[in-house]
């Protein structure tokens, strides 16, 4: 890469933004052994940008008012040139970005980048997929229709059993009682701010990379120069390989599999007078809806769905281990997949009719993934011998 | 260029064009017809607006004409006696009923679906409807039912609240097949699952081209990528 000219510029005194682009996009050192996965936070920044692009166009036709919302929605699906385009991108990008998120958070866990000195990168990244989980709560809600309306009901009414803050919180979405035109509205500025926040706090996440530079599938932080790449242009052309695979997938889903990105029944305009037979969330919620029906008391069941994600961000002080690569800690190496398969199966279980099967294969898993952060992290982190 | 290219090439685009360049004979058409005589007696389509009819390859002045056809309430008048007025092109296709009491009373407490995304969101889609529409019989020996109430195989209960609509020679259509009920059928099914997915074709060919675009950005950028590769240290 050339160096900066001898004497800075004009624009290079006053705000030297060409060298630190330079510095951290160019030359920014990263390891030389990043694999595949390690390309899955671009995917998560691309299909961010189409979400915001697309959202707002979208925010442009729509109409946040329970008489209207619905026929809105189908205003853009039927006359708005290209609006049908615009919505399954939308649709389309909440799987892709949680598709993405979870592999991203499921790279992170195997390969150890939660450690230190990287806490607080995993920390703003978690506080990331609670924002998006909310965002696409409120999202969802939006067009209105049967789904929304029960969906969001199911979440309220979980909202609500939540002590002291529970009731609050609920009105203060709601602007009172029941879910109607006040809580429309609400939600949608929540979804429109959240989305925002999110740009925001991902240029945390980014800055945070930067300071503790990437982690890779050594678990070992490179020491020397030899041992790194500079970004550009080993790793812009590798993501740009990537992205190009990706978007082939998002494509796919978005021409030619549009009924995989939403339930038929939202189809349907939302009634509160006829409750759907059996409500279910989108797969991307599944997981944490099976837990809140596993567990037979409304308080515990959300108790331990937010307990699920809440020994994830306890991870860094659980896990006291050194070693940051699961393939290098016995236990952990086959514990860990076994987590992963419960959250998959979560997500499966939360998707079908609570059945007694369901029921103890939800149970079943959840009770891993407890065991696994909670038993398995804390009591192998420090007796354990790393091959 | 050679006569053997020039026919690819040829084929090519008239793959790549609209299915409804010739004559008004697909199912989805002929469904149209259907509904404009039989189904629209009662049901609606409230989300559909005439004007997107051309979507299907109605022609503009058959849309305006079916649209001025159609009375739709317009507000009261100064003395606050109710109006009506032509639909246009941009209105929506509304079922013959002013509101939903009436349609319940003219159909035994029933509310007619609105037919808009009934395709999609019924289980079974365009299929089911098919199947709805040839499941009726005269009901076995000794089954009552109550008024508005119709023997039909293809429901949960054996019976539905809508009459049995369709019988051969019902109709005729302009251009093609006798009007059997197994025709009608089959084609007002094939028109609601249009409607129900207007953009279908057009989202299949958008999706070919971009899916062949990023193949091919895929490949040179893995050239690319390849090639920096190749010349690290």
């Amino acid at each position: 890469m050339s160096s900066p000219p001898q004497t800075p510029g004009w624009l290079e005194q006053r705000f030297p933004i060409m060298s630190v682009l330079r510095r951290e996009y160019v030359a920014f050192p990263m390891p030389r052994n990043l694999n595949a996965l390690w390309s899955f936070g671009a995917f998560l920044i691309v299909t961010m940008a189409f979400m915001i692009a697309s959202g707002l166009f979208l925010a442009i036709n729509y109409t946040p008012d329970i008489t209207q919302a619905f026929a809105s929605v189908e205003a853009i699906d039927r006359h708005i040139p290209s609006g049908w385009f615009l919505r399954s991108l939308h649709m389309g990008g909440v799987t892709m970005l949680f598709g993405c998120l979870y592999i991203h958070i499921g790279r992170s866990l195997w390969y150890g980048s939660y450690k230190a000195p990287r806490e607080l990168l995993w920390l703003t990244g978690l506080g990331l997929m609670l924002m998006i989980m909310v965002t696409a709560f409120a999202g969802y809600v939006l067009p209105w229709g049967q789904m929304s309306y029960w969906g969001a009901t199911v979440v309220l009414n979980a909202v609500r059993a939540v002590p002291l803050i529970g009731r609050p919180v609920s009105e203060l979405l709601l602007g009172g009682e029941n879910l109607g035109n006040i809580a429309l509205h609400r939600l949608f500025v929540l979804h429109f701010t959240m989305a925002f926040a999110i740009l925001g706090t991902i240029a945390l996440h980014v800055a945070a990379l930067h300071v503790v530079k990437s982690n890779n599938p050594s678990g070992i932080d490179p020491t020397s120069p030899g041992q790194t790449l500079p970004f550009h242009p080993y790793y812009t052309s590798r993501d740009g390989f990537a992205l190009c695979l990706f978007l082939m997938v998002y494509a796919g889903l978005v021409f030619f599999l549009p009924s995989l990105l939403t339930l038929a029944d939202n189809y349907v305009q939302a009634n509160p007078l006829i409750t759907p037979r059996d409500i279910r969330p989108e797969w991307y919620f599944a997981p944490f809806y099976a837990i809140l029906r596993a567990v037979p008391s409304r308080l515990g069941g959300l108790t331990f769905a937010a307990g699920s994600l809440a020994v994830l961000f306890a991870l860094p002080w659980l896990d006291r281990s050194t070693v940051r690569v699961a393939t290098q800690r016995p236990l952990v190496r086959f514990s860990l997949p076994f987590a992963f398969a419960s959250f998959v199966l979560l997500g499966i279980a939360g998707m079908q009719p609570p059945t007694e099967t369901w029921l103890v294969v939800s149970r079943v898993a959840m009770a891993w993934w407890f065991i696994h952060f909670l038993l398995v992290i804390p009591l192998t982190s420090e007796r354990e011998i790393p091959s | 260029m050679t006569p053997r290219i020039r026919t690819v090439l040829l084929a090519a685009a008239l793959a790549g064009a609209p299915a409804y360049a010739s004559a008004s004979t697909t199912p989805a058409q002929r469904g149209l017809v259907v509904f404009q005589q039989v189904c629209s007696a009662c049901h609606g389509m409230e989300h559909v607006t005439f004007g997107d009819l051309a979507g299907l390859g109605l022609p503009a002045d058959s849309i305006r004409k079916w649209a001025a056809d159609e009375t739709l309430p317009d507000g009261v008048d100064d003395n606050g006696d109710p109006k009506t007025r032509h639909a246009t092109p941009s209105d929506p296709i509304l079922a013959p009923y002013p509101n939903e009491a009436v349609a319940r009373l003219a159909n035994h407490g029933l509310l007619p679906p609105d037919l808009s995304r009934l395709a999609l969101t019924l289980p079974g889609g365009a299929d089911e409807i098919r199947r709805i529409l040839l499941s009726y019989a005269p009901a076995p020996e000794g089954m009552k039912l109550d008024d508005g109430r119709y023997y039909n195989t293809a429901m949960k209960w054996k019976h539905i609240g809508m009459p049995p609509p369709l019988q051969d020679g019902l109709l005729t259509y302009p251009d093609g097949p006798p009007a059997t009920t197994t025709q009608m059928a089959s084609d007002v099914s094939a028109f609601l699952s249009w409607v129900a997915h207007p953009h279908q074709g057009e989202r299949r060919r958008m999706g070919f081209y971009v899916l062949a675009y990023l193949a091919l950005m895929a490949l040179l950028t893995f050239l690319l990528q390849r090639r920096v590769w190749k010349s690290r240290r």
